[in-house]
This record gives structure tokens, C-alpha cells and sequence, in this order.
């Protein structure tokens, strides 16, 4: 239906950003079933989600980063929780690259190597902000629609 | 002779054929303009060649055509020739042979006429110096003599009394037969001596008349004689020619039929290749194609056509030689048999001649013999003596041109020997040797005197020519003693053996007549014969002369050798004349009959020539040979040629094929690779969209816009240009589904809004009521042609005026003067309006007459076109006030990639493609489309396509997602103040969309009349709203409409359950901060931004009118929803994004769900009684995990219900439930077999994973929940 790209529209831009990050592999399907849950009823569920999220996951990379700062030994059973937990939600947000970042820290973390550890953190943090950019772009997104008077395509 | 000059005329005729022929073909080869001997392909140039194929592929029609031509003519020719061939035969033959054989006959029956004469002469001149007494004796003895002239006697018995006269008329007679020496006027003799000789009515006419008939009998006879062969050869001829007509018209039939055989099959597989092309996806028609390619390779019928074409010519020009050389011995053959009967007719003619001579002769001779015994023994005295004999016979030695003498010799015993002796004077001699009589050169007193014998024969009278052998006793030489023997016995002439004759040194023969004494009869005995025999009467003849002086009478004696043989000792014949002769090939043998039949002669003749060439026959063969040859060149050429123009043909599907697999090719290429294009470039853009959302400076974003901007046109580009590829392969399909028309519009308004709400242009849509709600056909593309018009509109139009879409039937403008529309009105009117000082268009800017935008269609010209009941046709007009296209370039704005001029692409930027995939998607709804400009003003595209009506209930939910809204606003009413009735029309279109009735006023002032008068009644009562236009608005009148209303309400005229009619203005560009300035300031209700849309309506109108019916809009629920509505279910899970997730999803369908994050939490939660329905626990948690919680769970439910059981708690304690066990679902994002047993092993009911699907979900939960 959508043809011409012409019409560079909030609903255009607001509909493409998602694709876009599934397409680039930022989030994977389970996002667009987070989407669709959204209804009247929770019409922000996402963002609230994704809120909790970056909440959850800023935290999590902080104590990481000081876990892994500590010059004598590292918890690396600490470190571990920390990326069972980032893992468990960034798969319920359906954040594949964060995931799969998580899945590589995690067999660093395993083996005890601090170095991997450390460039699997910064790997990490680079894609959560990524994620977070996106997230954040999409939601303003929404924002401005809403201001428009327009209605939110919903997913369905 | 006939058959040979109608071969003759055959062979010119064939010539003129040939030359026909040649013609015919020079013109084709020339209207081909390929001759078949100059014509050779420049090897170099490839183009040439191709389109001289193509040249030639169709001139190949032509070429049937003058195959045809030349066998009709073929035909003709040789049916022509034939007619001439039969006819000729007829009239060529009768005069052939006619003039020599009449000729012959003339001259003998001239040479009878003169033996007639002569013996007549003969009569005279005896009569002259004899007595007449013995006459008639005479006469009656030489009866035969006179075949012809049996009347004479009876003539001459009268006439002979009157002696005087008859000299005379002797005379008479005899001039008047030198007269008759002209042939020619033999048949006029009659009447010549009647008229020459009037009183002498005698024998002479008689004689004419009588012998006359006779001859012309024979003549007449001779001639049907002659014509039966003609008539033969005639009949044969025909035969022969019809033979040839024959085989001719089978050759020919033939050969017209191997051409057209593979002419049709050509044709049929060239319709059969052409059937299935249309409608194969691409691929496969790559692979027919090929496919097809191969096929005429391998089968190649052309090629064996051609080839038994080639056979049929083979046979054609053998059966042509082999009928020449037919032809050639056939005539050769006729030829021979001619020659041969010429022969003997000749040789035949030549003997029968002689033999009537020599029996003329021999006649003669025998009347002498009676003669003398008339007038010697029959009288005493003798009436002769030698001096009489030998004048007499002297005299008449003309009558007898061949003897050279005759003589009389007398009989004489021994007994009467020396009497005899005494009585002449002389004594008997005998001849000086046996064998050579009258012939010795010797006198005849040094002979001796003749031996005793029974009887002597001496001669006593002879001519002067022999009176040398006067004395001289004949019985002495054995020849002719044995003549005489032989003559007296039989009383006929008898003829010795030739032997040279004395003088002449001629062979010559001696001819005996016995003379008898008295009248004998015919059938007297020999021995009585003897008796009577006086004596003997012999004359010698000479041959050579006879023969020679007869062939000289005759004519085309040059061509013929004669030879005469006595052929009496078959072994040993005895030439009698002639010379020797080489063999000329052809002989032939005449027997003659020279009146004894003991002697037998041959008369052989020859041509003197051999046989000249046959040249008719070989003129005829060769004709035929060479009309052979030629035909079989036209054909051989014109196969040549068609085998030519077939492979070229091939060559040129070939290429055909290729250059079509190519331009697939190229299509599906342009397809893949714009597709693979784009996905990448949604990645470019999307990113460029993000880049500008992050914080960047000013000169950054304009970098970052530019490039997003640029990436939009590439993609742009990239779309239009894989369109048309797809139309270009005939890829491109239209659907046929349900849609609203109405809301795609809509959709395409609410697209162009940000670009004409930027430039101030004021957009609208409007459909006509005769527009069903639903129709059927490609939404997408209806949608891209409406959009690539609307997109064209708003960037020619420069910040004023408006871009107004409508929508209407065909049949609403088919009509012209019946328009009920009052949009359609409105160009109509537009030249009335001119005066007035704004236009009455949408913006009020002038517009071009959309009418002359389709007045060239088809659709709306045909007017007798019956239409298909389902079928409806739409015609929709995009107008705009945009800057128009100048009239050089209307006429190529369609043609893909060409913009109105190349400054268009400048300022306006765009490829120019829009526009053909516009015509070509319009002619895929079998429609057309049209446009009017006029720069300056701007123009109208107006486009037609075919749809079919549709059914509301099969719209696909998409399009019905404000049906239930819709429903709420039935009935209502809605005032529209507007000055400009056509956007007053455009805004109760929408309204009636909603069910809502509108009432127009064109201003404020007319509203408060309106709303005066309408006070009170119920239309009043349903008014819920105003809606005014911006231009039509004024502060100060909307206060007191509101004053008004609030009056009319207290004066309780308004029912109290109406709500007071709100009041809308509809604005075209007005920022949020003007229009919360006008709500809050309470002038209206709410701001209606335009373009007017359902959607923006009605969520408008909703947030006035609607009292929360928000609930109204039920979403479809899945069966999860059933299973799980209203069920309390608790999750557990440390992580609280996974905790939000799990709720909002299960709230989804319905459950109310709470949540905990720690085990400790969850067990706490659960232990009995509780409400939970469910339990949703995640597996890794700190401190205690899932599988620990749920065995405590599971223990702490076995206690409870032991003790329910065992009565050491009450039921009520529990909630009245005597069996706990909440069903506890494992979350797990690794689903793997241990896990799943581990779940089980530690009492879990089931499990989900993490992220929940659907499907999963419920079979998880349907297994606990469906019962209860």
C-alpha cells in the first residue's frame, strides 16, 4: 500500500523506524509482540516497558563496569547475575543485539577472562545506547503524532 | 505434318511462354528487390540484414501469390497449347498430299487420253491406205485396247458411212484434244466441245463424258485413300498431346501443392507460437522461448518441405527429358513411316504405270498379230506384203514407243519348206547362235540355211528397224523357240528373258503373240490351238527406255532410284534397268505383272537420298526440353527463394526470440536489482531519519536533510522506475479486491496534507453519491495514480489556490445537460461565473474547464456502449492552480522520462516517469486518461478506469475500521457556513459519509436567518453542530449564534436531552497555539484542520460528541482471550522488564495479573487460600529460584490438603476448596528437553517461553484452564 516514499510523514517515519531496527537486527520479532500489546487501554505500554528496561540495564552495565574495575578479583559471579539478568529482559524486550552481546559476555565471564569481559562491557554499552536511541526516537515519535492530532498506527 | 506444325507452333509458343515466365520472374525478384542472381547479403552489417529479412519475410506473401500467378499462367499456356495442337490437325492435312496426287492423276489420265487417241490415230491412218472391210473385225479385236472408249465403236459404226466427213473430223477431234492438253481443264472439256462444236454431237463429247466420271472417281478415291492416315496421324497427335497436357497439369498440380503445404504449415505454426506468449511469468516464458527456439530446430519442417519440393522438381524435369526424347522418337518414327509409304505409294504407282504401258504395248502388239491374220491369211491375195507391213508398222511405231521392232514370222512345216522357199525367193536360215536372236550384226545372206527340222518359223514381214532377220527361222534359237512354243500354246503374249539388244546395247525383251487362223475360242485346248496357229508376231521391247521414259512422266522422279529385275529365277534375278545402287536404307518391291505369268517381274525402288535429318522431331523435342529446362528453372529459383525467405524467417524468430528473452531479461533484471536497491536504501534513510533526530548542529542536519532528501528521490526513482520494468514485462497484474474508495482518498489526502498544508494550497476530495461505497479492483494502483497526480499538482502549484480530487461515473458526464452533481455544475458554470470577481472554484482561483480534459475519450464518445451492470466506470479529475504546461510540450509529457521541458526537472526536480506509469496503469483498467492546461491557470488530469461494483461485506476489515464509529452520528444534522459552495459541497460530502444531513449557508449573516427560521422545528432539534469555513469566519457573529442558541434553549424551544449544537471551524493552516487560543477563549468547540478526512473528522467530533464509546470498538479476541479473560494469575521473575512483558501480555487476554520478583515472594503469595488462577514463575531467580519455589509451593499444597483430607482443618479455612493445586508454568527462554523434565520432576504443570507466543501460550494453558 505504501508506495511512494514521497510522503515523508510522521506515520512514515513512525512505521519505518521499527522495520528499520528489526532490519539492522537491533530488535527481533518478540518487539513487534511487545507492540502489539499496546491498545487502549495500555497505550504506552512499550515505552513503559522500555523504560523499565534502560532502568534495569543502565544499572546493570554500571555494576558490571565497578565489578569489573575492581583491581583485586573480580566477582565474576556477581557479573554473571548481572548478564543472566540483562539477558532475561533484553530477550523479553526482544533487544537481539543486546542479547546476543549478553550471550558473548557471558562465555567470557565463564571462562574468568576480565580483558573479553571488559570489551564485551563496552560492546554492550554501545548497543544499549544504540537500542536506546531508537527506542527513544520512536517514542518521540510517537509523542509528536499524538501532538499532531494524529492517531498511533497501531500494530496488528 | 499436322503434328509437326503444331509442334512447331508448340515450340514458339513455349518460347513465348519461357519468355512470359522470365518476365514474371525479373518483376517478383524485382518487387522483392531481391533478384535472385544479384542478390547477395552484405555479410558485415547485421541491422541491414535484419530488417531486409524482415522486408523479405514479407514479401514472402507475395511470392505465394505469384507462384500461384505463374501456374494459373502454366496452365493457361499449355491448355492453349494443346487447343492449338488438336485444331491444327484438322485443316493442315486435307491439302497436304492433294496437289501431287492430282497432279499424277491429271497426267494419267492424260497419258490414257493419248493412248486412246493414238490408237484412234492408229485407226486413221490404217484406214487411210487399207480397205475399211476388216475394219470392224479389227476393231472388235482391239476392244481391250480401248478400255475407256467403248462407245466409240457404236460412234464409228454410224459415222464410218460417211467417209468425207470423217477426215475431217478426225481433225477436228485431234485439235480439239491438243486444246485439252492443259490438265487443269479437263472437267470442263464437257461443256468446251459444247460450245465449240455445236452440231457435231459426236463421240468425242461422248467419250469424254464416259471416261470423265471414271477418273474423277479414282481421283476422288485416291484422295479419301490418302486422307485416312491424315486423319490416323491426327488421332495420334491428339493422343500425344493430350498425354503431355496430362502430365503437365499433375507436375504442375504438384508442385503448387508442395508450395502451399508448407506455406500453411508455416502459418499454422506461426499462430500456434503466437498463442500462449501473452500471460507466462517471466521465467517461463524465457524457458518457452528457448524452448520454442529448439523446437524449430529440431523439427525444421520448412527444410523437409523444401526438400521434397526439390524431389517433385527432380522428377518434373526428368519427366520432362524423358517426354522429349519420347517426343523425338515418336516423330522420328512417323517421320519413317511416311517416307516408307511415300515409297511405295511411289515405287507402287511407278509399277502399276508401267505395266499399263507395257500392256498398252503389248495390246498393240496383239492387234497387229490380228492384223495381220486378218488382212494376210484372211485374205487371198495377201493384203500385205513386206512394204505394207513394214510401212504399216513403221507408221504406227508410235504406238509402240518401247519396241524397238516388230516382225511376222510365218509358220512353215518341213513339208511345205521347199515350196515356201520358192515362193519368196529365199531360203530359211537359221540363226547363227542358239542363244542370241535378232540380235547378231550380221546380213543375212552369210547365214546358213536353217537345219532340217519338223517346222520352221521364218520371218517374212518386219519392220524396216529389223528387216534384217527377214528369213530367218525363229525356231532356230532356243529362247525363242521356246517363246514360240509357249505363245502358240496359250494363244497370250509371252515374254523371253532380257538380254542385250543389238543395236541400242539396251537389255531389252522379246514379246510373241501367235497368229491363228480362225476365231478361237477362250478356253480352246493347246493341241487346238497349235492346230490353228498361222503364225508368230514377235516384237522386241527395250527397257530401260520404257522405264526410263515413264519415270520421266512422273513427277519427283529426282528423289527415287528405280530398278527393275526379272526375277523369273528366284535365285538368280536378272536386272532389267537401273544401275547399280548403294543402299540407301529404305526399299521397297513392287511386283509386275507384264501379262505372262511365267515370267515374273520386280520393280525395286529407293530414294536416291538417305533420309534427311528429322528436324521437326528434333525442333519439337527440343522445344519441349527447353520449356522443361525453364520451367524447371522458374520453379528450382522459386524454391530456392522460398527455402531462402524460410530461413530467414527462422533466422529472423531466432532473433526474434532472443531480442524478446533479451528485453525480459533486462526487465527482470531492473526489477531484482531496484528491489535489492531499495531494501538497503530503507536502511540509508531510516538512518539519516535518526541522524537528524539526535542532537546536531545547523549546519550537520542541513547536511543530514539533504542527503535523506536525495535518498527519498533515489528511492523514488527506484519505485517508478521497478513499475516500469514491471509494466515494460508484463509483469504487472491489477487486483481485483474490495475497497472503499471514499477512505483511500482519505488516506491519499492525509499522505499530500504536509506538503499542501506547507504551501497553503487547500487539498480536497470529493465523490460523487452515484459512486457505490465499495468497489472492486487494485486499490494500490487506483491509489498511485491519484497520488502521482496529486504529488504533480502539489508541485506545480505554487502557494496558492487549491488541488481538488473528485470522483465521479462515467455516466454522470456522458450527459452533459442532465449533470445532477452540483461539483460537476461547477465547470459547467465557470464561464458564467467569469464576471464575478472571484472564480467559483474551490480557492476561488480560476481553473482550465475540466470539461475539455475528456472529451476525447472513447468511453464517453460511445455512446451506444452497453455497459456490464457490475461493471462501473469512474472518471476521476485531479484539478490544480498550478503553473500549467505549455502547449509545445502536451503533446509528449506522457512519454516516459521526458518532462514538460528540461528546466521542469530543475525546478521541480522529478524524473518524469510518474506520468507513463500513470497512462500505463490506467490502460491496465482499461482506461484513459486525458488532461487540459493552460499556463498560467493550471490544469486538469482527468482519468477513467474500469471497476466492479463490490459488496460492503466483503470490504476486508482494513477499510471498515470506522463502520461502528459511523453508526453514532446517524441522524444528526450539521449546518455548513460557507461562501463557496463547492467547498460547502466538498464539506457535506464528508458529513453525509457520517450519516450526519447538512444544511448550507453561504454566510453568517444567512446563518442567523437560517437558524431563526429553523428555531423550533426538528430539524432544529437534531442540529449538532456548525461547522464554518475560515474565510467565512467572524468573531463577532459566531458570539452571537452563541447568545442566539443559548436563547433559543432558555426559551425551553430546545428539547433538554439535545446538546447544544457545537461549533467547528474549518481551517486550512493554523498553528496549535491559534487554535487552543480559539477553544479557550470559547468562540468554538474544536478546530477542524483540512483537508477534510473521515478520520480526522470523526476523531474530532469524538472527543466532542462521543461519551467514552470507546468500548464500542471491540477487538476481535482471540481464543486465548476466552481461556484467559478474567483469570487472576500470579508471575514471578527477579526481572522486572520480564515482569512488565509477562503482564502486559496476559493482560492482553484478559487476566489480571499480579506480579513478584522474588520465589520467597511468590510462596508466600500462594500459600492456600488465595485466589490465583495460575502461577507464571521464571526459572533463574537469586536467592530462590523457580524450581525451588514451586517445590515449596507444591509441599506446602500437599500439607494443606492432607490436612483438609484427614479433617485436621476445616474446608472453610481453605475457601471451600478441598484440593489446592494452582498450575504453575515455567518461563523459560531455553527450551530444552532436561529443563522440561526438571519442571515436571519439581511438580510444574507445564511450561512457556520467555517471550510468549501465542500459540505456545495457549497450548500451555489450555490444558489446565479449558475445563474450568
Amino acid at each position: 500500500m505504501w508506495h511512494g516514499i514521497d510522503m515523508c510523514s510522521l506515520v512514515y517515519s513512525f512505521a519505518f523506524v521499527p522495520c528499520a531496527c528489526e532490519h539492522q537486527g537491533i530488535v527481533d520479532d518478540q518487539f513487534t509482540q511487545l507492540r502489539k500489546l499496546e491498545d487502549e487501554n495500555s497505550p504506552h505500554f512499550v515505552m513503559e516497558v522500555a523504560s523499565l528496561f534502560f532502568e534495569d540495564c543502565e544499572k546493570l552495565i554500571n555494576n558490571m563496569a565497578i565489578a569489573l574495575e575492581q583491581k583485586q578479583g573480580v566477582d565474576f559471579k556477581q557479573i554473571d547475575e548481572c548478564i543472566h539478568q540483562l539477558k532475561g529482559s533484553s530477550s523479553s524486550i526482544g533487544a537481539m543485539r543486546v542479547k546476543n552481546a549478553c550471550i558473548a559476555f557471558r562465555s567470557f565471564s565463564d571462562g574468568q577472562n576480565r580483558e573479553g569481559c571488559l570489551r564485551c562491557l563496552q560492546q554492550l554499552s554501545h548497543e544499549y545506547s544504540l537500542l536506546k536511541n531508537k527506542l527513544q526516537t520512536l517514542f518521540r515519535l510517537e509523542k509528536q503524532i499524538v501532538a499532531a492530532g494524529g492517531s498511533i498506527p497501531r500494530v496488528h | 505434318m499436322s503434328c509437326s506444325s503444331g509442334t512447331g507452333n508448340f515450340v514458339k509458343l513455349s518460347g513465348l511462354l519461357g519468355e512470359i515466365h522470365r518476365c514474371a520472374l525479373v518483376k517478383m525478384s524485382m518487387n522483392g528487390k531481391f533478384p535472385a542472381s544479384t542478390c547477395r547479403l552484405p555479410a558485415n552489417s547485421r541491422l541491414k540484414k535484419a530488417k531486409e529479412i524482415m522486408h523479405r519475410s514479407n514479401s514472402f506473401k507475395k511470392w505465394n501469390r505469384y507462384l500461384i500467378f505463374l501456374w494459373l499462367l502454366g496452365f493457361f499456356s499449355v491448355g492453349f497449347i494443346w487447343f492449338l495442337t488438336s485444331f491444327n490437325g484438322v485443316p493442315s492435312e486435307g491439302t497436304e498430299k492433294i496437289p501431287p496426287s492430282c497432279e499424277d492423276n491429271a497426267r494419267i489420265l492424260l497419258q490414257h487420253f493419248n493412248v486412246s487417241k493414238n490408237q484412234l490415230h492408229a485407226l486413221a491412218s490404217f484406214f487411210y491406205e487399207s480397205d475399211q472391210v476388216a475394219f470392224l473385225e479389227c476393231s472388235r479385236h482391239s476392244g481391250p485396247e480401248k478400255p475407256s472408249s467403248d462407245d466409240i465403236t457404236c460412234a464409228l459404226n454410224v459415222l464410218c458411212s460417211k467417209k468425207p466427213d470423217f477426215e475431217k473430223q478426225m481433225w477436228v477431234a485431234k485439235s480439239s484434244e491438243l486444246k485439252d492438253q492443259c490438265p487443269v481443264r479437263v472437267e470442263n472439256t464437257p461443256s468446251a466441245h459444247d460450245l465449240s462444236f455445236p452440231e457435231h454431237d459426236s463421240y468425242v463429247v461422248l467419250n469424254a463424258v464416259s471416261s470423265l466420271p471414271w477418273e474423277h472417281h479414282t481421283s476422288r478415291k485416291n484422295i479419301s485413300r490418302r486422307t485416312a492416315p491424315g486423319v490416323q496421324s491426327k488421332d495420334h497427335c491428339e493422343n500425344l498431346s493430350f498425354c503431355m497436357v496430362k502430365g503437365c497439369w499433375l507436375l504442375l498440380v504438384g508442385l503448387v501443392l508442395s508450395c502451399q503445404i508448407p506455406g500453411v504449415r508455416l502459418k499454422l505454426w506461426r499462430s500456434r507460437e503466437s498463442e500462449p506468449a501473452p500471460l507466462q511469468p517471466v521465467p517461463q516464458k524465457l524457458q518457452l522461448l528457448l524452448q520454442q527456439k529448439h523446437q524449430q530446430q529440431a523439427q525444421g519442417p520448412p527444410k523437409g518441405a523444401g526438400k521434397w519440393r526439390k524431389k517433385l522438381l527432380i522428377i518434373f524435369v526428368l519427366m520432362g527429358i524423358l517426354t522429349s526424347i519420347w517426343l523425338f522418337w515418336h516423330l522420328n518414327q512417323k517421320i519413317n513411316l511416311r517416307r516408307e509409304e511415300t515409297l511405295t505409294n511411289m515405287c507402287d504407282e511407278r509399277a502399276r504405270m508401267l505395266q499399263d504401258q507395257f500392256n498398252v504395248s503389248m495390246n498393240h502388239v496383239h492387234a497387229l498379230a490380228l492384223l495381220v491374220s486378218t488382212f494376210h491369211h484372211g485374205k487371198h491375195p495377201s493384203a500385205i506384203d513386206q512394204k505394207t507391213f513394214g510401212e504399216y508398222t513403221e507408221r504406227t511405231a508410235f504406238e509402240r514407243p518401247l519396241t524397238s521392232g516388230v516382225a511376222y514370222a510365218l509358220k512353215v512345216l518341213h513339208s511345205e519348206r521347199e515350196q515356201f522357199e520358192k515362193q519368196h525367193g529365199w531360203t530359211i536360215k537359221k540363226m547363227e547362235t542358239e542363244d542370241q536372236t535378232l540380235v547378231q550384226d550380221c546380213l543375212t545372206e552369210n547365214l546358213d540355211p536353217a537345219p532340217v527340222k519338223d517346222e520352221y518359223a521364218p520371218v517374212i514381214f518386219s519392220q524396216e528397224t529389223v528387216s534384217h532377220i527377214v528369213s530367218i527361222d525363229m525356231m532356230s534359237g532356243k529362247e525363242d523357240r521356246e517363246n514360240i512354243l509357249r505363245a502358240r500354246a496359250t494363244g497370250k503374249g509371252v515374254l523371253t528373258s532380257p538380254f542385250k539388244l543389238l543395236k541400242s546395247n539396251h537389255v531389252g525383251v522379246v514379246l510373241t503373240f501367235a497368229v491363228y487362223n480362225k476365231d478361237l475360242p477362250p478356253d480352246a485346248t493347246p493341241e487346238l490351238r497349235i492346230e490353228a496357229t498361222m503364225g508368230y508376231l514377235g516384237a522386241s521391247y527395250d527397257v530401260p527406255s520404257l522405264v526410263e521414259k515413264l519415270l520421266h512422266q512422273l513427277a519427283s522422279n529426282q528423289t527415287i532410284v528405280v530398278n527393275v529385275y526379272d526375277t523369273t529365277n528366284s535365285s538368280a534375278s536378272i536386272s532389267m534397268y537401273g544401275t547399280d545402287v548403294t543402299d540407301t536404307g529404305l526399299l521397297h518391291v513392287s511386283s509386275l505383272d507384264f501379262g505372262d505369268p511365267l515370267r515374273k517381274h520386280e520393280m525395286h525402288c529407293r530414294f536416291k537420298q538417305k533420309p534427311p535429318l528429322p528436324w521437326t522431331a528434333i525442333n519439337a523435342s527440343l522445344g519441349v526440353l527447353v520449356i522443361t529446362l525453364l520451367v524447371g528453372h522458374i520453379f528450382h529459383a522459386a524454391i530456392s527463394r522460398i527455402a531462402k525467405v524460410e530461413n530467414d524467417y527462422r533466422e529472423m524468430m531466432e532473433l526474434k526470440a532472443r531480442a524478446e528473452a533479451a528485453d525480459i531479461a533486462k526487465s527482470q533484471f531492473l526489477a531484482t536489482v531496484s528491489h535489492e536497491i531499495r531494501t538497503p536504501m530503507n536502511g540509508v534513510l531510516g538512518m539519516l531519519k535518526m541522524l537528524m533526530d539526535t542532537d546536531l548542529d545547523v549546519v550537520q542536519r542541513d547536511y543530514a536533510e539533504t542527503a535523506h532528501a536525495s535518498g527519498k528521490d533515489l528511492i523514488s526513482l527506484i519505485n517508478e522506475v521497478l513499475d516500469q520494468a514491471k509494466i515494460e514485462s508484463g509483469r504487472l497484474e491489477l487486483e481485483d479486491v474490495p475497497f472503499d474508495l471514499r477512505s483511500l482518498l482519505d488516506n491519499v489526502l492525509s499522505l499530500s496534507s504536509d506538503k499542501s498544508n506547507d504551501k497553503g494550497i487547500e487539498l480536497a476530495v470529493y465523490v460523487s453519491d452515484r459512486v457505490p461505497k465499495v468497489v472492486v479492483g487494485d486499490p494500490g494502483r487506483f491509489r498511485q495514480i491519484i497520488i502521482n497526480l496529486v504529488g504533480n499538482s502539489i508541485k506545480f502549484t505554487q502557494d496558492k489556490g487549491h488541488i481538488f480530487v473528485s470522483v465521479h461515473l462515467v455516466d454522470e458526464v456522458k450527459g452533459a445537460c442532465d449533470v445532477g452533481d452540483k461539483v460537476l455544475q461547477q465547470g459547467l458554470n465557470l464561464v458564467q461565473d467569469m464576471s464575478s470577481k472571484t472564480y467559483n472554484t474551490l480557492s476561488g482561483f480560476p481553473v482550465v474547464d475540466r470539461w475539455r480534459s475528456w472529451e476525447n475519450f472513447k468511453t464517453l464518445n460511445s455512446k451506444d456502449a452497453v455497459e456490464d451492470p457490475e461493471k462501473i466506470k469512474l472518471l476521476v479529475t485531479v484539478e490544480d492552480t498550478g503553473v500549467g504546461i505549455h502547449l509545445g510540450a502536451q503533446d509528449r509529457i506522457f512519454t516516459p522520462f521526458v518532462q514538460a521541458d528540461s528546466s521542469t526537472s530543475r525546478h521541480y526536480g522529478g524524473t518524469g516517469i510518474g506520468l507513463s506509469i500513470s497512462k500505463h496503469l490506467v490502460e491496465l483498467m482499461h482506461g484513459e486518461i486525458g488532461f487540459v492546461s493552460e499556463p498560467g491557470i493550471g490544469s486538469t488530469f482527468s482519468f477513467t478506469g474500469s471497476f466492479a461494483k463490490g459488496e460492503v461485506s466483503s470490504l476486508d476489515s482494513r477499510w471498515k475500521q470506522y463502520d461502528p464509529v459511523v453508526s453514532e452520528f446517524q441522524g444528526l444534522r450539521a449546518l455548513v457556513v460557507d461562501n463557496r459552495s463547492i467547498r460547502a459541497e466538498v464539506t457535506r460530502y464528508h458529513l453525509r459519509r457520517l450519516g450526519i444531513s447538512v444544511d448550507i449557508t453561504l454566510s453568517m449573516e444567512s446563518t442567523c436567518t437560517y437558524l431563526s427560521n429553523a428555531c423550533g422545528t426538528s430539524d432544529f432539534a437534531h442540529l449538532a453542530m456548525i461547522l464554518i469555513d475560515k474565510d467565512a469566519w467572524n468573531q463577532e457573529r459566531v458570539l452571537q449564534f452563541r447568545s442566539l442558541l443559548k436563547e433559543y434553549r432558555q426559551n425551553g424551544r430546545l428539547n433538554v436531552s439535545t446538546n447544544f449544537p457545537k461549533i467547528f471551524l474549518l481551517a486550512t493552516a493554523m498553528t496549535p497555539l491559534e487554535r487552543s487560543k480559539l477553544k479557550t477563549a470559547g468562540f468554538v468547540d474544536n478546530v477542524l484542520m483540512k483537508p477534510l478526512r473521515l478520520s480526522v473528522i470523526i476523531a474530532c467530533f469524538q472527543e466532542l460528541l462521543g461519551n467514552g464509546r470507546k468500548d464500542q470498538v471491540h477487538r476481535k479476541k482471540s481464543t486465548l482471550g476466552t481461556l484467559l479473560r478474567e483469570k487472576r494469575i500470579l508471575v514471578v521473575d527477579d526481572n522486572k522488564v520480564n515482569r512488565r512483558v509477562a503482564e502486559g501480555a496476559l493482560k492482553k487476554y484478559g487476566a489480571i495479573v499480579s506480579c513478584v520478583e522474588k520465589g520467597q515472594d511468590a510462596l508466600d503469595k500462594l500459600r492456600p487460600p488465595h485466589n490465583f488462577d495460575a502461577c507464571f514463575m521464571d526459572l533463574q531467580m537469586p536467592e530462590m529460584d523457580g524450581f525451588e519455589a514451586t517445590r515449596q509451593i507444591r509441599s506446602v499444597e500437599t500439607q494443606v490438603n492432607e490436612n483438609i483430607a484427614s479433617g485436621e482443618a476445616s474446608i472453610d479455612m481453605y475457601g471451600n476448596v478441598s484440593y489446592w493445586h494452582i498450575p504453575i508454568l515455567a518461563m523459560t527462554a531455553d527450551v530444552i528437553q532436561a529443563t522440561n523434565e526438571e519442571c515436571m520432576k519439581c511438580g510444574m504443570d507445564g511450561y512457556v517461553s520467555k517471550p510468549f507466543e501465542e500459540e505456545q501460550l495457549y497450548s500451555a494453558v489450555a490444558s489446565f484452564f479449558e475445563s474450568g
